[in-house]
């Protein structure tokens, strides 16, 4: 089974088409970089794989379930960690793990077996009851990484994991992203960076709505005549058409 | 006489337990662009607030032309532009009400200084009616970039006006900077995307409240100590792993397309051939230039 399939996904906001009629797959274990300029419709698209917006048309299946009839299965089912988003400061990291393994229905008793395993495993036994905002950044965004895959989902959503990380903390957050997958993991993951591109197995990038490149990073060099992800980037971004900015659209 | 100069600034908060800025001090030529290269946590902010005279050093002093944000604050927010890092415009205002807004505050006037902005004002004009909050990212900080520029300020202070901004509007907005430097308006620019620092005529790289390196952005790699070694193999990851499995290598950090190796001793062929029996395939390994972020990280490791 994949774990994501999608044929001519598309989302309409009033006369204005975010997303295009996108066809895609991912297969387990895949790292798979989903990249675009501003308003390219990423994260419309991202939306409706992770079940939180209902596609205009098109369809599809997330970790096997259905985009247009199983939404709650799906949120059930796979994991979501963004830079923006992910742990409570006010809580310690044994009380955050607690927190949202509760909010996966998983249950209690066996719950707090596997937070003291989890505990132990990042090395953060004696911590564990100090409030999250006196950890420094790279122990929180190993938690917020595993918190976001302790309920076992097939594939996790990363939404900009790493912005404004400084750049050690940002390769360790992408050693564990690795590790992971090794280990069957699906990873859905977008950047700013595109160094990080060129760890993904494949990268689709997203121009006015539409994929304009889906690729492993070497063919897609290779392709456009490049000599790294960033150079790839520009030459298809700069061939937009739309901008974020079309008069008479507001944004989302 | 130096646009900006700052001497020992500390800062700190919490009472004291936690400190912001330790002792920085730097200076800023006339019609410079000058990064402030680090993550965030590192101090960036907290710098930029003294500097524009929002918040108090606790010791340490600084000045803008000549001017001190702590006994002199009225005068420098005249002659500073400052862009917050947080979008700090009124979104239930439209793209020109905000401008008027700003202008008036200022008592400047939008048709004299409409030469300064009236590259920005283009690309804002299809939207002048629209409410800012309704702008895309990338147009929301060519908006407030407008508003810092409306009374011709002497000195522009930037807090991060690129993070989360996709690298090709991050482009344009650099190319912006690097018209108005040629007005002679003098540039202070937070940012934690290192490539940028090449974009800068100098840096300063900050992290935990303390400058790590000043310099322009092609001296300071020179003073990396050990050479750079670019690997690159069939298996990325599994290269990755023996390379810090070598006893001598003193770093290895993937770098896109290949790893960027340091050794504590011994030659790349000694490396080349330890790796030998371990990965399956050609592996290349060649010395590069370095760049901020090789220096970046080799800061971060030796004083930690």
């Amino acid at each position: 089974m994949k774990a994501i399939e999608v044929k001519d996904l598309t989302r309409k906001f009033g006369d204005f088409t975010a997303v295009d009629h996108i066809s895609f797959d991912v297969s387990k274990g895949e790292i798979f970089g989903f990249l675009g300029a501003n308003g390219a419709g990423k994260t419309t698209a991202m939306r409706m794989l992770c079940g939180l917006l209902k596609p205009s048309s098109g369809e599809g299946r997330v970790a096997g379930f259905d985009i247009n009839l199983q939404s709650e299965e799906i949120k059930k089912n796979i994991g979501y960690m963004s830079q923006k988003f992910s742990l409570y400061n006010d809580l310690t990291a044994r009380e955050n793990i607690l927190f949202y393994g509760g909010l996966y229905d998983i249950p209690y008793k066996e719950l707090k077996i596997k937070s003291e395993r989890l505990l132990d495993r990042l090395g953060l036994g004696p911590y564990a009851n100090k409030l999250l905002r006196d950890y420094p950044l790279g122990w929180k965004q190993k938690l917020a990484f595993s918190v976001a895959i302790q309920h076992q989902p097939m594939i996790v959503f990363l939404d900009e994991p790493t912005g404004g990380v400084d750049p050690i903390t940002r390769r360790q957050f992408w050693d564990m992203i690795y590790e992971s997958a090794e280990g069957g993991l699906t990873v859905f993951v977008t950047t700013h960076y595109m160094d990080e591109a060129e760890y993904c197995h494949r990268v689709c990038i997203m121009v006015d709505g539409r994929i304009a490149a889906m690729d492993t990073p070497q063919s897609l060099k290779k392709k456009y005549e490049s000599q790294n992800m960033d150079e790839v980037f520009r030459k298809l971004a700069r061939g937009a058409v739309r901008s974020p900015d079309v008069p008479g659209r507001g944004k989302r | 006489m130096k646009t900006i100069q700052t001497d020992r600034l500390t800062r700190t908060f919490d009472k004291g337990k936690v400190t912001a800025l330790q002792e920085v001090s730097f200076a800023v030529e006339k019609g410079e662009i000058f990064g402030l290269i680090g993550p965030d946590g590192a101090g960036k902010t907290t710098l930029i607030r003294i500097l524009a005279s929002l918040i108090l050093p606790d010791s340490g002093s600084a000045s803008l032309a000549g001017f001190d944000p702590v006994r002199d604050y009225a005068r420098v927010r005249q002659i500073i532009g400052y862009m917050p890092g947080r979008f700090s415009l009124y979104q239930d205002l439209s793209v020109q009400e905000n401008l008027r807004f700003f202008a008036t505050v200022f008592k400047a006037d939008l048709e004299t200084n409409y030469p300064l902005i009236k590259d920005l004002y283009d690309q804002l004009a299809p939207f002048k009616n629209r409410r800012a909050g309704q702008l895309s990212g990338g147009m929301k900080q060519k908006l407030a970039l407008c508003c810092a520029l409306v009374h011709e300020p002497e000195i522009l202070l930037l807090d991060e006006p690129t993070t989360g901004v996709d690298p090709v509007s991050r482009r344009e907005f650099w190319d912006m900077l690097i018209r108005l430097k040629a007005r002679g308006i003098t540039i202070l620019v937070s940012t934690p995307y290192m490539d940028e620092a090449t974009l800068c005529d100098r840096i300063a790289l900050i992290q935990k409240g303390t400058i790590l390196e000043t310099g322009t952005p092609a001296e300071i790699p020179r003073r990396l100590s050990r050479p750079v070694y670019a690997a690159s193999a069939g298996d990325m990851y599994l290269l990755l792993r023996a390379v810090r499995d070598y006893p001598e290598t003193h770093s290895c950090y993937t770098f896109g397309e290949s790893h960027h190796v340091q050794l504590k001793s011994g030659s790349p062929q000694d490396l080349l051939d330890f790796l030998g029996g371990r990965i399956p395939g050609p592996v290349a390994l060649d010395q590069i230039e370095p760049g901020i972020e090789d220096v970046f990280m080799d800061k971060m490791t030796s004083r930690t």
